[in-house]
C-alpha cells in the first residue's frame, strides 16, 4: 500500500507547485497589492486609494462599462455567426465534407491572433484591399474610414473567438440524436419551432461553455482592441497596460486587474446561475 | 433541414450562401496576407506589381527579407524555444493532474479541480500582470534578504515560459482527462489479472491508449505558446517572442516582410494540420 | 479432498449492505461449473472476490490448497474472460495473447511456439498479425479465450462473454465452449443470466439469489426438481399460480388458485402451500382414460404461437379461467388443433411444484 501512496505524491507535487506559485499566491499578491499605495513621504501604506482613484475619474469606469457591453455583445454576435455554421457541419452536409469544414474552423486559432489581426487591418485600412475593389469597381470616389473604430474592433474580436464558441457547440450537436428532429418535423413542427424547441435546448450546454470561454478571452483581450480599435475605442485592459508599463502605478494596476477579474467571474457566474449549469461541467 | 429531410430550394440556398459567406469571411484575412507576400510592392496592399521572393531573401539597402533579418530571426528561435518548453512542462504536469483528477481519490480533490480550471475564466493579462507582480515582490524579498539577485523573477524567457505554462496546462489536463474517463478500466484490470504489474499497465496499456491526445495536446499547446501575446506582453523580457516582435513592428508601420512572416506562420501551421489529420486518419484506419 | 476452488464462508459488504452472505462452495477440478442469477445477484462481485479485485469481508478463498488472502490479482492462477472481452485495442491479435507470458518472462522462442499452438487451437492461426478491431465478433471471443487459457490457468473464470454476441452465434459458441473446455480440462467457472447457457454447457449449476446459492445441483436435476420456487422460476419456462391448499381425508391436497381453478394431488407435504409452477410440457393434451395419478381439467385455446418445435398454445382453464401455456409437439396428433376448441388436459401429480414462499 505504501508503494502506491509514493506514486501519488509524485503525480500530486508538481500539481500543487503549478496551482499555487503560479496561480493562487500570485493572485493573492495582485489582492493586496490593490490594497497598497504610497503616501507623502513615499512609504507603502494600507488604503483604498486606488480603488478610489477608479471611481473618481469617468474615464475608468467608462471604459470599465464600455468593456463589459462590449464584451456580452461581441459574445452574442459570435453565437448568432457561429451557431448555423455549427448545425450545417454536423447536420447539414454530408459526412464526407464534415471533418474537412470542420479542420478548417481551427486554422485562424493555429495561426495566431497576431496574424489575422494583421490581416484584417490590411483589408479594411484606407490603402487596404477593400477599398481598393470599391474604388476600382466605381463605388465609392474616396476611400471609406473603416480602420480604427468600434466596428473594425468587433470584427477582430468576433474573427478571433469563432472557434472558441463552435467547437463546444458542435459537440453538443453531434451527441444529440437526428431522429428527434425527424420526430419532430413528423409531428408537423416548422423549422423554426425545431431550431428553438429541440436542437437550441439540446446544445445549450455547448452554447453555455463556448459564450463563457468567449466572453473571458474578449474580456481580457489586449491586442485586437489595440491594433483595431479606433483612439477612442479604449479597451480595459489597455488601461491597465498602461499602468503597469506606461505610469508604472502597479498597486493602480493591480485594483484594475482585480477589478476586471471580479467584473469577468460574476458574469460568468450569473449566466451559470440563469443557465443552470455548473463550472466544472460547462468547461470540460 | 437535416440530411435526412427535404428541404425547400431556397433555403437550400440560402443556407448554402451563408455558409460559403462564412467560409469567406473566415479566410479572407489569411489568403490576403499571404498573397501579398510575393508582391513586388513596398507596401502591403493593392495593386500587384509582379511577383518578388524580396520579402524573404532580399538584403539590399531597401528591402530586407525574413530570412536576412537577424531580430525576426532570433524572435522567431525564441518562440520555437518558448513553445518546447511550455508544451513538454505542461503536457508532463497536465497528464500528472489527469490522472489525479480522473483516476484517485483524495480529500479537497473537487476544490483542487476546480482551481485547475481556474484559468480558463482568468484574462491573459490578468495572469500576466499578477505573475509579474508576485514574481517581482519575490525577487525583491530574496534580494533584501539574502542579497541574491535572481534574474530568472524579473521579465525574462523563463518567466515568459512559467507564465504561458500556467494556463496551458489547464488546456492539457482538460484534454487528456476527458481521454482518460473514457478509458476502459477492464482493461487495466485484465492486464493485471494477465499478470502485468501497476507500473507494465500504465506502460503497456493506459500511455499507449492515450497517445493520440498526448500528440494532440503538445501539438496545440505549441501553438498556443507560440501565438501567445496577451500574457507574455507583461513577462517578456530583452528576448522578444515573435508574437511580440510582430506586435511592435505593426505598430511602427508595416512592411510587406510581415506578410511573409505571416505566410511561413500559415503554411507551417497547415502543415502541421495535415499531418495531424493523415496521422489521424492513420490510426483510424488501424 | 480433490476441490480445486474452495470458498469458505464468504461475505462481502459495501457500505453496510451485504451483497454476499455466507456463501460456501467448493468447485471440483475439471468442472464446468456454472453460476446462474439475475443481475444485481451478487454474482460478479463473487467472481472479482475469486480473481482477486475484491478482497471479501470475511471468509476464504482456497485455491489448489492456498489461501488466497491479500495475494493481488496478477499473482492469482486464475484467468478471466471479461464481459467486455477486454482486448487490448493498441496490439495485434498475437500481442493479446502473448501479453501474459511476457509478464512471465517467457523466451521469445517459447511463447511464439504457446501463441501459434493456442491459436490454432482456437482456429485462428492465420489472424495473429490482424488487429483485434478486423476480428468478428467471435473471433475476437475466441482471442479473449486463448490470451487466458495460453497461461495454462488452474481456473478459468468466464464473467458473461456471451452476452455481447448476436443469437446465433451465441447458440454455435455455446457448443464451440463446451467442447474446448472437454477438450483441455480446465476448471471452467461461468458467470450468467442466461439459464440457457447455464443448462447446456455445465455438468454443476448454482442458481444465485440476493447473495447466496438456492440450489447447487446437475442442469437436469435443477429442471426437474428445483428446491426453490425462485429456481423453480428463474430456471426454464414455467406456468406460476397463487393457491392455497387443503388436506383431503383420504390423504390427498385440493390445491385452489386464486380465481378459483381447482387441482388435486398425492403425497400431502406437511406444510401448507402458497406457489404452485407447471412446466408447458408436462400438461398432457388429450390425455388417455388409463392414465394414473393425474389431475384432469378442461381448457379453451385462445392462441397458438407458433414456433416450430417449440410451439406453445396459450390457453384458459375452464374452471377459474386461469391463462396457461401449454406446449403443443408438432406431430400429426395434435395437428388439427385450432383456436376457440375446448378439451381435457392432465398433470402428473409429481408435476405439480408446490412451494411455500
Amino acid at each position: 500500500m505504501s508503494k502506491i501512496k509514493w506514486g501519488f505524491y509524485i503525480f500530486l507535487i508538481p500539481v500543487l507547485l503549478w496551482l499555487f506559485l503560479l496561480i493562487v499566491f500570485p493572485h493573492i499578491d495582485l489582492f493586496v497589492n490593490s490594497f497598497r499605495s504610497q503616501n507623502n513621504l513615499g512609504d507603502s501604506i494600507w488604503s483604498l486609494a486606488n480603488y478610489k482613484a477608479f471611481f473618481s475619474d469617468s474615464v475608468y469606469w467608462y471604459t470599465f462599462v464600455r468593456t463589459a457591453v462590449y464584451s456580452i455583445l461581441v459574445t452574442f454576435l459570435t453565437f448568432i455567426v457561429t451557431f448555423p455554421v455549427a448545425f450545417y457541419i454536423t447536420k447539414v452536409v454530408s459526412v464526407k465534407f464534415s471533418g474537412f469544414l470542420a479542420l478548417l474552423l481551427l486554422m485562424p486559432f493555429w495561426v495566431g491572433e497576431l496574424v489575422s489581426v494583421y490581416g484584417w487591418m490590411i483589408l479594411l485600412r484606407e490603402s487596404g484591399i477593400i477599398n481598393f475593389f470599391l474604388l476600382k469597381m466605381g463605388i465609392i470616389d474616396t476611400p471609406l474610414k473603416m480602420l480604427y473604430n468600434d466596428i473594425s474592433m468587433i470584427i477582430g474580436l468576433v474573427y478571433m473567438s469563432m472557434l472558441f464558441m463552435i467547437v463546444p457547440i458542435m459537440s453538443s450537436l453531434e451527441g444529440m440524436d437526428d431522429s428527434l428532429i425527424e420526430a419532430a418535423s413528423d409531428l408537423g413542427a416548422s423549422k423554426f419551432t425545431i431550431i428553438r424547441k429541440i436542437v437550441i435546448p439540446h446544445a445549450a450546454p455547448g452554447i453555455v461553455s463556448g459564450s463563457i470561454v468567449v466572453f473571458m478571452l474578449v474580456l481580457g483581450d489586449y491586442l485586437t482592441p489595440d491594433l483595431l480599435g479606433g483612439k477612442n475605442a479604449l479597451w480595459f485592459t489597455e488601461q491597465i497596460y498602461n499602468e503597469f508599463i506606461a505610469s508604472f502605478n502597479w498597486n493602480e494596476g493591480a485594483a484594475f486587474g482585480f477589478l476586471l477579474l471580479a467584473l469577468s467571474t460574476s458574469i460568468i457566474w450569473l449566466a451559470l446561475k440563469i443557465t443552470n449549469q455548473s463550472f466544472e461541467k460547462a468547461v470540460s | 433541414m437535416i440530411r435526412t429531410l427535404p428541404s425547400s430550394k431556397t433555403y437550400k440556398i440560402g443556407y448554402t450562401i451563408f455558409i460559403a459567406l462564412f467560409y469567406v469571411f473566415l479566410f479572407a484575412p489569411l489568403i490576403v496576407t499571404c498573397v501579398l507576400a510575393f508582391n513586388n510592392s513596398n507596401f502591403p496592399t493593392l495593386p500587384w506589381k509582379g511577383f518578388t521572393l524580396d520579402w524573404f531573401f532580399a538584403n539590399n539597402g531597401q528591402r530586407v527579407g525574413v530570412f536576412e533579418d537577424s531580430d525576426l530571426l532570433s524572435s522567431m528561435y525564441i518562440s520555437f524555444e518558448t513553445g518546447f518548453y511550455v508544451s513538454v512542462m505542461s503536457l508532463i504536469v497536465g497528464t500528472m493532474g489527469a490522472f489525479l483528477f480522473v483516476q484517485e481519490k483524495f480529500r479537497f480533490k473537487g476544490a483542487l479541480y476546480f482551481l485547475a480550471l481556474a484559468p480558463l475564466v482568468i484574462p491573459g493579462v490578468i495572469l500576466g500582470i499578477s505573475i509579474l507582480l508576485s514574481s517581482t515582490i519575490a525577487g525583491g524579498f530574496v534580494d533584501q534578504h539574502f542579497g541574491i539577485d535572481i534574474p530568472f523573477l524579473r521579465p525574462s524567457f523563463s518567466l515568459v515560459v512559467l507564465g504561458q505554462f500556467s494556463f496551458i496546462t489547464t488546456f492539457v489536463v482538460l484534454v487528456v482527462s476527458a481521454k482518460l474517463k473514457k478509458f476502459d478500466g477492464t482493461l487495466e484490470e485484465a492486464a493485471l489479472n494477465l499478470g502485468a504489474s501497476r507500473f507494465d499497465v500504465i506502460r503497456l496499456i493506459t500511455l499507449p491508449y492515450l497517445k493520440p491526445a498526448l500528440i494532440g495536446s503538445f501539438i496545440v499547446s505549441f501553438l498556443m505558446s507560440f501565438g501567445n501575446f496577451n500574457t507574455t506582453l507583461f513577462l517578456v523580457g530583452s528576448d522578444t517572442t515573435l508574437p511580440i516582435d510582430l506586435y511592435s513592428r505593426i505598430r511602427d508601420g508595416s512592411t510587406p516582410v510581415l506578410n511573409a512572416v505571416s505566410f511561413l506562420l500559415i503554411f507551417g501551421t497547415s502543415l502541421l494540420a495535415v499531418f495531424n489529420l493523415i496521422y489521424n486518419n492513420v490510426k483510424n484506419k488501424e | 479432498m480433490d476441490n480445486i476452488l474452495e470458498v469458505q464462508h464468504i461475505s462481502k459488504k459495501f457500505a453496510g449492505h451485504t451483497v454476499i452472505k455466507d456463501l460456501n462452495f467448493g468447485v471440483r477440478e475439471g468442472d464446468f461449473f456454472s453460476i446462474l442469477g439475475p443481475s444485481g445477484c451478487g454474482k460478479t462481485t463473487l467472481l472479482r472476490m475469486i480473481a482477486g479485485f475484491l478482497e471479501p469481508t470475511s471468509g476464504k478463498v482456497i485455491i489448489r490448497g492456498e489461501d488466497m488472502s491479500g495475494i493481488p490479482p496478477n499473482k492469482r492462477p486464475v484467468n478471466i474472460v471479461f464481459q467486455s472481452l477486454a482486448l487490448f485495442p493498441m496490439m495485434n491479435v498475437k500481442e493479446n495473447v502473448a501479453f501474459g507470458l511476457r509478464r512471465r518472462k517467457f523466451t521469445n522462442k517459447e511463447i511464439d511456439e504457446k501463441v501459434f499452438s493456442m491459436l490454432s487451437r482456437v482456429g485462428l492461426e492465420d489472424y495473429g498479425n490482424k488487429a483485434v478491431t478486423q476480428l468478428s465478433g467471435g473471433q475476437r471471443q475466441r482471442v479473449a479465450i486463448a490470451r487466458s487459457l495460453v497461461l495454462g490457468p488452474s481456473i478459468l473464470l468466464l464473467d458473461e462473454p456471451l452476452g455481447a454476441l448476436d443469437r446465433k452465434l451465441r447458440e454455435h459458441m455455446k457448443i464451440e465452449l463446451k467442447l474446448l473446455q472437454a477438450e483441455l480440462g480446465t476448471t471452467f467457472i461461468y458467470i450468467t443470466h442466461d439459464q440457457s447457457e447455464a443448462l447446456v454447457m455445465s455438468n454443476k449449476v448454482a442458481v444465485m439469489n440476493s447473495g447466496n446459492f438456492d440450489q447447487l445441483d446437475t442442469p437436469k436435476n435443477l429442471y426437474k426438481f428445483p428446491a426453490t420456487s425462485f429456481v423453480a422460476g428463474f430456471v426454464g419456462e414455467t406456468n406460476k399460480f397463487d393457491i392455497s391448499t387443503q388436506k383431503t381425508e383420504n390423504n390427498m391436497m385440493n390445491i385452489t388458485t386464486k380465481k378459483g381453478w381447482k387441482l388435486e394431488k398425492r403425497f400431502f407435504e406437511d406444510e401448507e402451500h402458497n406457489f404452485l409452477f407447471i412446466r408447458p410440457e408436462s400438461i398432457i393434451l388429450k390425455p388417455d382414460d388409463k392414465l394414473k395419478d393425474v389431475s384432469r381439467f378442461m381448457i379453451k385455446v385462445k392462441t397458438i404461437l407458433f414456433d416450430g418445435s417449440n410451439t406453445k398454445i396459450s390457453a384458459y382453464t375452464k374452471v377459474g379461467d386461469e391463462r396457461i401455456l401449454i406446449a403443443l409437439p408438432q406431430n400429426a396428433r395434435f395437428e388439427n388443433i385450432a383456436v376457440g376448441d375446448e378439451m381435457e388436459a392432465a398433470v402428473h401429480h409429481n408435476d405439480l411444484k408446490c412451494y411455500k414462499e
